[in-house]
């Protein structure tokens, strides 16, 4: 799960992290009061949206030469005048796609001299099973390019979980980073105080791009962003309360509460299949036949008929999908379960596309039974590359 | 021969008493006769467990008393999410030599924890959020589908518990049959790495090929890689086919299993299967021909 900007450096703030003085705005006719209660005389004015490259997006509606995503202030005017032209406008980013995302929340942030950007991030590095900090001198820039250019400038330092944050990690950190002085000091209380949010909150990504150097010599963590890891969230509910369901795809809300792995995609061939590593090569295969998945579905190992008729209703709700293609290889997931999810789902919402099913293992038998007795326009397939041939040639028409 | 487990291995159950570790542990107690010895609960230590076809096996009310009384070397682990982890650690502490967790949906903190515990123990993990371990006609741990199985020569390691499926079914349909299954599980941090599992099988004398499917995410595939090139070069060398899931996955977005992500510009499909092909495997594009792959490896 993903937060905005500004609810991370709440958080962060919470733990002793310093951050500079901001206000979330959702109107425009809030800009005002918002700037008026920062010490000014500059002040930014960020978009709060779940996806990176806001600086050097633009906005759809506005002319090609108009500011970006992220813009300063020399006056509670400007800010206003910024809010008033942001809020409510598309941003496209690098990372939003052409379809942009909707700017509904502003961060009012007081703007800072800086001198130093930095990079830092905690993550999990799976090579060593431990939380790790990665950092960099080279801040502010797209660090996966400067992983690609220049990967001698990229450190990192894994933490032994029994041990937490050490001199010597310290050390090593402070040094990757050339930091002296004020600066310093402020790093070797911040970086604990990452960690300690990182694991008390149960983060899967914290990446401060940039971390900076003021001009007097200290420490501000100018951006933030946090998520969480999904699968700890039922020990969390104050970080459950932060989600914005604004910025998640609609039929992804929908099969989260029903438990199912789904993930929307561009193509327009539905998928309903068990297990993930199946789910997606079978969006693979349907590649390798020349054509695109609309989504990943992973109905899982021990769903049930109504969990199977939610999914497959999520799919052909989808105006994309021209055609569905059914993979269930049943270990634990018993064929005749899915064959009467199918079923029943058909018969609830209708059928308008071509369905090609291809079941094997437990109870294979009986869902093949199912399916041809329920009368409806359903393609069998004998394996996954038939299913893949089938769908596609139906769709080819 | 085999590796991990046979027809000698003891299995305890941690989660015995719910609905799935129930309906596993009677898939496998009629799986050849799967060596189930007991099952662990703290509150109800001393009774019994009774299957729907009148099994039954005694509770436990800890690992150790259950290991300490059925001589058991390993455990599988049904529990659900939020207390999997201390289950893995019950089992570590009362040195089981094998663990196998089956839970999907630990948190990653957790399993941070458990790999310190299990670095410094005796005890080796296969999981979590896997599919488990079969050897063909001997020892059923976790929740494959024994029916697929055929007792040979193919050693399969897999991060996919349905795709592990397609590749037993694949290479018993073409009369190859396996050595053993082992599913590793789609968590980022997990106790048995493919590595692990490649040195055994290039030690079984009776796995004469491995079918290895991977998927996109971190960078297990390129270590494996690297290492069945290290051992190439001491002579250690079986024919090899493989899969890698995730080809179309967009980045940044995890795919169902917590480790199957595209981030920070690593993980993607293109260089596993660059790595995987420069160590000699042959990569299938497509997860319906991974036997037909092996079978042409075979022929050379």
């Amino acid at each position: 799960m993903n937060i905005h900007e500004y609810q991370a450096k709440a958080l962060l703030k919470s733990y002793g992290a310093p951050v500079a003085e901001g206000v979330a705005i959702f109107s425009a006719a809030e800009a005002e009061a918002a700037a008026k209660s920062l010490p000014g005389p500059l002040y930014v004015v960020k978009s709060q949206i779940h996806a990176g490259g806001r600086g050097k997006g633009k906005f759809k509606e506005l002319s090609a030469d108009a500011k970006g995503g992220v813009r300063l202030a020399f006056s509670v005017d400007e800010a206003k005048a910024h809010a008033k032209e942001m809020l409510g406008n598309t941003l496209v980013t690098a990372q939003t796609g052409a379809a942009g995302k909707q700017v509904n929340r502003l961060y009012i942030e007081d703007g800072a001299d800086i001198d130093r950007e930095l990079y830092l991030s905690l993550l999990v590095d799976r090579s060593v099973g431990q939380i790790a900090f990665v950092v960099s001198t080279e801040g502010g820039m797209d660090i996966e390019a400067v992983a690609h250019d220049t990967p001698e400038k990229i450190v990192n330092v894994a933490i032994n979980p029994e041990a937490g944050v050490t001199a010597a990690d310290l050390a090593k950190l402070t040094s990757a980073l050339k930091l002296e002085g004020e600066a310093k000091a402020d790093a070797e209380k911040l970086f604990p105080i990452l960690y300690k949010a990182f694991v008390e909150k149960d983060m899967s990504l914290l990446e401060i791009n940039p971390l900076i150097v003021m001009k007097n010599g200290r420490m501000r963590v100018l951006d933030a962003k946090v998520s969480f890891d999904g699968n700890a969230l039922f020990r969390h509910d104050d970080i459950k309360a932060l989600r914005d369901e604004t910025e998640e795809d609609a039929k992804e809300i929908e099969a989260s509460k029903w438990d199912l792995a789904y993930v929307a995609l561009d193509g327009n061939i539905g998928c309903m299949v068990n297990g993930a590593g199946l789910a997606m090569a079978t969006m693979d295969i349907i590649k390798l036949y020349g054509k695109e998945p609309a989504n990943f579905c992973d109905v899982g190992g021990g769903a049930g008929k109504e969990k199977v008729a939610a999914a497959f209703k999520i799919i052909t709700a989808d105006p994309k999908v021209e055609g569905i293609l059914v993979n269930i290889f049943g270990g634990i997931m018993k064929c005749d379960v899915i064959a009467e999810g199918v079923v029943a789902a058909v018969h609830e919402v209708g059928l308008k596309v071509p369905l090609v099913v291809r079941l094997e293992g437990t109870n294979v038998e009986l869902g093949k039974k199912i399916l041809n007795e329920s009368g409806l326009a359903i393609t069998a397939a004998d394996d996954l590359d038939d299913a893949a041939k089938k769908i596609v040639a139906a769709i080819n028409g | 021969m085999s590796i991990l487990v046979n027809k000698n291995t003891k299995v305890l159950v941690q989660g015995l008493t719910g609905k799935t570790g129930t309906f596993h542990t009677e898939q496998a107690l009629a799986y050849y006769g799967t060596q189930m010895v007991g099952g662990i609960h703290p509150k109800k230590g001393g009774e019994t467990w009774t299957g729907s076809k009148g099994e039954s096996l005694p509770i436990f009310a800890s690992v150790a008393e259950g290991r300490e009384k059925t001589g058991a070397d390993a455990s599988v682990i049904y529990v659900p999410p939020a207390g999997a982890a201390e289950a893995i650690i019950e089992a570590i502490d009362a040195e089981i030599p094998f663990i196998t967790c089956i839970t999907e949906g630990i948190p990653v903190a957790d399993m941070v924890r458990v790999k310190a515990r299990l670095d410094r123990s005796k005890s080796r993990l296969l999981g979590p959020n896997c599919p488990g371990i079969l050897t063909p006609e001997e020892c059923k741990i976790g929740i494959m589908p024994g029916s697929i199985f055929r007792k040979g020569s193919v050693g399969i390691v897999s991060r996919s518990g349905t795709l592990t499926y397609e590749a037993v079914f694949q290479t018993s349909n073409e009369g190859l049959g396996q050595t053993t299954a082992v599913g590793i599980g789609g968590d980022p941090v997990k106790g048995t790495e493919f590595i692990d599992v490649l040195e055994m099988f290039l030690a079984d004398e009776a796995t004469t090929s491995i079918i290895m499917i991977g998927e996109i995410g971190g960078s297990a595939e390129e270590d494996a890689a690297q290492f069945l090139i290290d051992e190439a070069k001491k002579g250690r060398k079986k024919p090899m086919a493989g899969f890698i899931a995730g080809r179309t996955a967009p980045k940044g977005r995890t795919m169902g299993h917590a480790g199957a992500v595209v981030s920070g510009g690593k993980g993607d499909a293109e260089s596993k299967i660059a790595a995987m092909e420069q160590a000699g495997i042959r990569v299938s594009p497509s997860p319906a021909r991974l036997g037909k792959t092996l079978v042409e490896v075979l022929k050379g």
